[in-house]
């Protein structure tokens, strides 16, 4: 029986960038460059071992998000996954993680699952949340931010490392899945990999699709409004001194001033 | 006046500070409600009372330890639906994320995560989070539903505001998902001693300038002389010099310390989105043109195997 993996991918404004808000308080994406965001690199690697492991299986990479976001389908493709599906709906320009999550869930379910892999946290909304609430959403367990995972005989264990202890878990399958950027290095896509993503199928699902309706999704549909977004001010120059000796000292002189010791 | 719920972390019955800010800014909406878990919940009642919590509502069963979170959002919903409250708080731990996440999911609810502040605002709560590695400044407020937010460790003060804090059992009949996760086996993590990272006043780090992890006690020692608690970077940590759970950054720890001393970190995106919210931020290391000192308030160029154990030993000495 085959294993049939959905992968989320999300395509993000690169961190090395200089990151904006536009006049709506959305992310700017035509300031940055935008890639797959670097921790699902590590989703798609453990999809990747766990088909490996797996008698048959099928990796099926998933993103929401606008027209450019298939650069990030492509290089999950290009990685070694079959196939990819691709939201995309001029109505969800800024939807939050309550609208994302119910596209993604929908999108999921018309894909067809027993496994579904995502990364710990993206790299521009950070919230760290979206896998939880996708398993709230589909009604299956989650196993989420492991950084070790297995799956056999219909079983995903895993080893979370938390705040206090760290906690070997399990669950049957269907089940939902974060891994942490400790589950190992995500491979680079090769020559062929990237040859052989350029043939593989994308397909593209719109709201209507999905049976969602506009206003459930979109920055009108949002459970979240943001008031205000103000770039921070650059720091006021700090007092920086050259160690001749006596630079440890300088240094204790400051944390003194400033009541630390 | 509304209530609002707080979610308690505790070890045990000992409430960890995050909470105890939490209250102080539920206090600025409403009256908080506590809700605590798990062995030694009713333990809780004394320190949350004396923070301001009006009632705490405490549940214990082997669920919540031998399942995955599913448990707890079980237990906050039955806490929601008893008090109908004008907002939920929950701390941003990873483990809080996911709680809060779940449970705005089944009220309906919008969530705000890592708020680093909450004022009351005319159409309800206002959360100020830190966007983009902390270089933007939000307000956002939860447009539909009760308002589920998470909050930051060191993002208000500690103020005591004595208040009745009754002690009521909280009826809890576990949904058929809260089985789903087994958790099969747990190793607590090994206490060193220091301040929680996530907590302490002061952190000091080290990174790949450490060169190596034999040399890590240089950094400890000044952590030490300042009760401070001891952070690294990735690459520290990849190197095996340091462990994860010490990793400050976007994948690591997110701190936001009174004084951060960064000594052989270069201060990449990643490592910054972890330590910028910091008050006062310090750096020690051998290149002028590193990116860290574009962010700090007191920046030593010079070799941290020399500047280190200098500021260590004058700050014994200024201790007496
Ligand atoms: C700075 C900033 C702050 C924000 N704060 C909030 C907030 O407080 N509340 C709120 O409701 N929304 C917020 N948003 C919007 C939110 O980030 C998006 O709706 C988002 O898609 C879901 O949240 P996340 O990316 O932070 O998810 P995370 O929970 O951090 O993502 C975890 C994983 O989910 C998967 N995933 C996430 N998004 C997608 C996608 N579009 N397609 C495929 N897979 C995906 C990926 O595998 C990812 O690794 C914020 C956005 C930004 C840029
Ligand atoms: C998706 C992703 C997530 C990441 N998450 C994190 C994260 O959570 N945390 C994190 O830290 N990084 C993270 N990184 C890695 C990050 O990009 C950097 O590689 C890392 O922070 C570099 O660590 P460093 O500053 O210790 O090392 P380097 O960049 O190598 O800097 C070492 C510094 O030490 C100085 N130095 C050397 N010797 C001495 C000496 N004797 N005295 C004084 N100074 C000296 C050097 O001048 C240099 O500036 C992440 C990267 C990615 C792609």
């Amino acid at each position: 029986m085959s294993l049939r993996i959905v992968v989320c991918v999300k395509y993000v404004p690169d961190a090395t960038g200089d990151r904006h808000f536009a006049d709506d308080l959305t992310v700017d994406r035509d300031d940055v460059d935008g890639l797959l965001s670097e921790l699902d690199e590590y989703a798609v690697e453990q999809a990747l071992q766990i088909a490996d492991e797996a008698d048959d299986a099928e990796i099926t990479v998933l993103t929401v998000g606008p027209e450019d976001a298939k650069d990030a389908l492509r290089k999950a493709l290009s990685m070694g996954a079959d196939k990819a599906v691709h939201v995309e709906d001029d109505d969800l320009h800024g939807t939050d993680v309550m609208g994302t999550s119910l596209v993604l869930a929908k999108a999921i379910e018309k894909t067809g699952y027993d496994l579904v892999i995502a990364g710990m946290a993206s790299t521009d909304g950070t919230m760290g949340v979206l896998p939880a609430i996708l398993a709230e959403r589909l009604g299956v367990p989650q196993v989420t931010l492991l950084s070790e995972v297995k799956v056999e005989d219909g079983v995903v264990k895993g080893r979370r490392d938390g705040d206090t202890a760290s906690e070997q878990l399990e669950a049957s399958l269907p089940a939902v899945v974060s891994v942490t950027d400790q589950s190992g290095e995500a491979r680079y896509p090769s020559f062929k990999g990237i040859m052989a993503a350029k043939k593989k199928p994308v397909q593209s699902l719109d709201l209507e699709d999905l049976e969602i309706d506009a206003d459930e999704v979109g920055l009108e549909g949002a459970w979240t409004a943001v008031d205000s977004a103000t770039e921070r001010p650059a720091r006021t120059a700090g007092t920086i001194v050259k160690d001749e000796g006596e630079g440890g000292k300088q240094l204790a002189g400051f944390l003194a001033s400033q009541k630390f010791i | 006046m509304a209530e609002v719920l707080v979610y308690v972390d505790h070890a045990d019955g000992a409430v960890r500070k995050p909470t105890l800010e939490l209250l102080t800014l539920a206090r600025r909406i409403g009256e908080p409600v506590a809700v605590a878990l798990g062995p030694g919940a009713e333990a809780t009642a004394p320190a949350l009372a004396e923070h301001g919590a009006v009632k705490v509502l405490t549940a214990d069963a082997p669920e919540f330890a031998d399942y995955l979170v599913v448990p707890k959002v079980d237990a906050l919903q039955a806490a929601y639906e008893a008090v109908s409250p004008a907002a939920v708080l929950v701390p941003s731990s990873a483990e809080g994320k996911e709680i809060a996440a779940r449970l705005a999911v089944r009220i309906g609810s919008g969530i705000i995560t890592d708020a680093v502040d909450i004022e009351a605002g005319d159409e309800g709560p206002v959360a100020t989070q830190a966007a983009f590695a902390a270089s933007y400044t939000t307000k956002s407020r939860v447009s539909k539903g009760t308002p589920v937010i998470t909050v930051k460790p060191n993002s208000a003060a500690v103020e005591a505001a004595p208040a009745a804090g009754a002690v009521e059992a909280l009826a809890v009949s576990f949904s058929e998902k809260a089985t789903g996760t087994k958790v099969v086996a747990r190793t607590p993590r090994e206490s060193t001693g220091r301040p929680e990272l996530t907590e302490a006043a002061i952190v000091v780090s080290g990174g790949r300038g450490v060169n190596g992890a034999e040399n890590f006690h240089i950094i400890e020692a000044l952590a030490d002389s300042l009760g401070a608690a001891v952070g690294a970077s990735r690459a520290a940590v990849d190197a095996g010099w340091y462990p994860h759970s010490n990793q400050v950054g976007q994948t690591g720890k997110s701190v936001s310390p009174q004084l951060y001393i960064a000594s052989g970190i270069s201060g990449a995106i990643q490592h910054r989105a972890g330590m910028q919210t910091s008050k006062t931020i310090v750096a020690i290391n051998k290149d002028a043109e590193a990116p860290i000192f574009d962010l700090v308030d007191y920046g030593v160029v010079g070799d941290l195997f020399e500047v280190v154990p200098q500021l260590t030993a004058e700050v014994q000495s200024r201790k007496g």
